[in-house]
């Protein structure tokens, strides 16, 4: 690998996935016979939190949970003022970034409390703080999959047709069947593909 | 099949670590565990509970962590290997027991697992659990790794049946929470009877020849931990920088070297078996050092434990400087990680260090400030949403201010927005009407705020019951508000004495929270939370007549009906609602809180987000334009 570790951040809202992401991805990097090390902060994954996962690729160790500051290199985000939150903290002007521009409001927005920023601005900055961004419709491309919950997996998709990995398309296949009972094989995989097509058009 | 399952030694799997844990006791061939859920030791038990038939062991949720760690004592004392996993908190529920039973001569493998939660991600405080293990002399392992943890937690047996005492093994959320890599190794396959010794006594008494035993014991301990493969130095032979680290402290110091570009001036010694300390190995490497770092998670335990042996073998190391909690090098508070540990190094050695370009740091701290911040709150379908905006309307009805208690659980978020504000008490489990039974004998000093205690169905039988017993022979003037979701809820829900299910998932009678109340002789009713007007209105009568009495509001956690059934579709009939111009302020969105309700800017009129809505359904009562649909799909 071209950098070790090399430093993925998946971040989003409780429920939306991200910790089913970061697993199938671990896997399918283990899978390859990397190390792989998952840090993740979930005890508020379904009460509408900010969750975060540091995936951590290695062919030499396995590192510790928590990438160090600036140390980013790829950002797959499932909510953009979330990614706009983790490039502020582990970005740098060498990061990749995988967005679902999607927004998920927060009480105090519905509440009329505090604003949301414009999405096209948010947008931009990432593309400013970064070395590339790619912005997928990832919950569009889940409904045509069948079911809006399989974004996770089309997010997981992007990331493996990003190429920004060095994962094979076939092990993250390997790992979905693995994964999903046979029923709901079907699905997951068509998001996988959706997502690797969708990231290759953004 | 699970990778906790897989009979593969040598192959390379990706687990969490308390996946890693449960899979050491598999492989150690345990026979009985417990464990009450707490975050993050939950998934330990969720695991063992899975797999508990195929492997032929016993495997109980029980009702609270001193139950748990008795139970898995009465394994033991009959010749088992038995675990008992708990939170850093449910120590504390425990710690009767655990004072007395570490003076038992125990004879299967006797294993405490404790998960601590430095920062307290998902905790009412942050607490070392560490010190139990000095405060009751038993031996400590830490596990660094998920590997660690995974061996660690098999070998906590051996130790504990070699030494005939409860080992306790200290994980922590990085640990636990954390996933990766882990070598499995073979699962003993021999399966134990249980029996008893001729006598089968096991007692305290005579305890202070008994706790001499138990000093003698941690002697043992300590010749066996010099030469522990848990323990580990590495660096220069002579380093004059030494680190002395245990748990987290070791991946992250390691990493933190490579930054800095200084691993091969530095030194690092690993403990992993942290009480009682391996002196002569530790001795051996103060001997070559000037400058001592110690690096741990929360108490500066090692600290401690480490400068005692300095000032004993004074003689022999010489001075030594110390960098750590003391001196606050170290955060003495929250979680430690790479980045701090870097600052400390760097500031020690005189060394600059910037982790990325100073100016893209300000650039980006600046453009990314407009993220909102994301406050906890229930999630779309949870019925303590309607139970606390009936308690609120209730207590306004009412008009004398009802003082209200709680703990620990998803109500919990009560104290915030999530719950109108209406906590104003939380602590520990079981706290909230413990708390209540006191405001609510206030009375003769002055104090004229009617109480209400709430508390989840699963803090109900862990610790509520003593409490409302002394309410009700006490005569506290309390209302007992029991918010029955039908599950344990916040760590992932487990299934609890009132669901029907045990740890197995097999079947198990139902123990109703109202029937215990009646049996205690409180005047009890079981409603709908859902009903909003309803129970509004229950809530406001027992206000009004006051005295000791309860309500079991009764809903399944949203997200477990959810997943059960098709969800009905929940819309908003945009001709009926009016916007602005209602005059309920927005009251779907801007009130009530529910994530699933947006606003749609641009009709300037409600919404539902289909993706986020549970369908539960209760806004539609709320609404009153009746503006909100809710079509059953079967």
């Amino acid at each position: 690998m071209e950098k070790d570790p090399l430093n993925l951040v998946i971040c989003g809202v409780g429920g939306q996935g991200n910790v089913l992401a970061s697993q199938i991805i671990a896997a399918a990097g283990i899978r390859e016979g990397l190390f792989v090390t998952i840090g993740e902060t979930y005890g508020a994954s379904q009460r509408g939190g900010s969750v975060m996962s540091h995936v951590r690729f290695s062919k030499i160790m396995q590192y510790g949970p928590l990438i160090p500051e600036g140390q980013g290199h790829v950002i797959l985000g499932f909510e953009p003022t979330e990614t706009l939150r983790v490039i502020s903290g582990y970005g740098n002007p060498n990061i990749d970034v995988i967005v679902n521009p999607r927004p998920n409001y927060p009480i105090d927005v519905l509440s009329g409390r505090v604003s949301y920023p414009d999405i096209g601005e948010v947008l931009n900055t990432i593309k400013e703080l970064s070395s590339s961004i790619k912005v997928v419709e990832a919950t569009e491309l889940a409904k045509e999959a069948g079911d809006t919950v399989v974004s996770s997996v089309v997010m997981v998709g992007c990331l493996a047709g990003s190429g920004l990995i060095p994962i094979k398309l076939e092990s993250y296949e390997e790992t979905l069947k693995d994964m999903f009972s046979e029923n709901k094989q079907e699905i997951n995989l068509r998001a996988l593909k959706l997502g690797v097509e969708g990231v290759k058009k953004a | 099949m699970l990778n906790v399952e897989i009979d593969e030694p040598g192959k390379d799997v990706l687990l969490m670590g308390n996946e890693a844990i449960a899979r050491g006791a598999i492989e150690a061939g345990v026979n009985f565990c417990t464990a009450y859920p707490g975050t993050p030791s939950s998934e330990i038990m969720g695991t063992l509970g899975k797999v508990a038939n195929k492997f032929g062991f016993y495997a109980e949720w029980s009702t609270n962590e001193k139950v748990a760690l008795e139970a898995a004592g009465a394994a033991a004392f009959a010749g088992l290997r038995s675990l008992c996993a708990m939170k850093h908190q449910g120590v504390n529920v425990c710690a009767d027991f655990l004072t007395t039973v570490n003076l038992a001569e125990t004879r299967g493998g006797y294993v405490l697992v404790v998960c601590d939660d430095p920062f307290a991600h998902s905790s009412t405080q942050e607490e070392d659990s560490r010190n139990f293990a000095r405060f009751v002399d038993i031996p400590l392992l830490e596990p660094s790794s998920i590997q660690e943890a995974k061996d660690m937690t098999k070998w906590a047996f051996e130790l504990s049946e070699t030494l005939k005492v409860i080992c306790m093994m200290r994980s922590v959320t990085r640990v636990s929470h954390a996933r990766g890599n882990v070598k499995l190794g073979e699962i003993q396959k021999e399966r134990r009877k249980a029996s008893l010794p001729a006598m089968g006594v096991f007692i305290s008494a005579p305890p202070t020849p008994r706790h001499s035993t138990l000093h003698r014991k941690l002697d043992k301990a300590r010749k066996i931990f010099e030469k522990s493969e848990f323990n580990q130095y590495v660096g220069p032979e002579d380093a004059e920088f030494v680190i002395i680290t245990s748990g987290t402290g070791w991946a992250y110091s390691q990493e933190a070297l490579t930054l800095l570009g200084i691993r091969d001036k530095v030194g690092t010694l690993k403990i992993g078996t942290t009480w009682p300390l391996p002196e002569n190995l530790i001795t051996t490497h103060l001997k070559h050092a000037k400058d001592v770092m110690i690096i741990e998670e929360t108490d500066p335990f090692l600290e401690q434990n480490v400068k005692i042996l300095t000032a004993e073998n004074a003689s022999e190391v010489g001075v030594i400087n110390f960098y750590g909690k003391r001196s606050k090098h170290i955060k003495d508070t929250g979680e430690i990680d790479v980045d701090s540990i870097v600052k400390a190094l760097a500031k020690i050695r005189g060394l600059e260090y910037s982790t990325r370009d100073k100016e893209y740091t300000s650039k980006a701290k600046k453009m990314t400030g407009s993220a909102p911040f994301r406050m906890l709150g229930f999630c779309a379908g949870c019925p303590h949403r309607p139970s606390f905006w009936s308690i609120k309307t209730a207590i306004k009805w009412d008009g004398r201010d009802t003082y209200v208690c709680g703990d620990i659980g998803c109500y919990a978020l009560g104290v915030g927005p999530a719950g109108f504000m209406q906590l104003k008490t939380l602590h520990c489990m079981g706290s909230g009407i413990g708390v209540a039974t006191g405001f609510g004998n206030l009375g003769m000093f002055g104090f004229d705020r009617p109480v209400i205690a709430v508390a989840g169905d699963s803090t109900f039988y862990h610790a509520c019951i003593p409490a409302l017993i002394n309410a009700q022979y006490n005569g506290a003037n309390v209302l007992f508000i029991i918010l029955d979701n039908s599950a344990t809820a916040m760590t992932g829900f487990q299934p609890h004495p009132g669901t029907g299910v045990d740890a197995r998932g097999e079947p198990a009678p139902v123990v109703l929270p109202e029937k215990i109340c009646e049996g205690i002789g409180i005047d009890t009713e079981v409603f709908d939370p859902f009903d909003v007007r309803g129970t509004t209105e229950l809530i406001f009568e027992k206000l009004q007549k006051g005295g000791t009495s309860a309500i079991v509001l009764r809903r399944t956690c949203g997200l477990i009906e959810a997943r059960k059934k098709g969800k009905p579709k929940v819309s908003v009939d945009q001709s009926l609602c009016i916007g602005d111009d209602c005059g309920c302020a927005r009251f779907c969105s801007r009130v009530f809180n529910c994530p699933g309700m947006i606003w749609d800017f641009e009709a300037n009129k409600a919404k539902i987000d289909e993706t986020i809505c549970t369908g539960c359904g209760v806004c539609a009562e709320l609404c009153p334009q009746n503006a909100i649909i809710v079509e059953e799909v079967r």
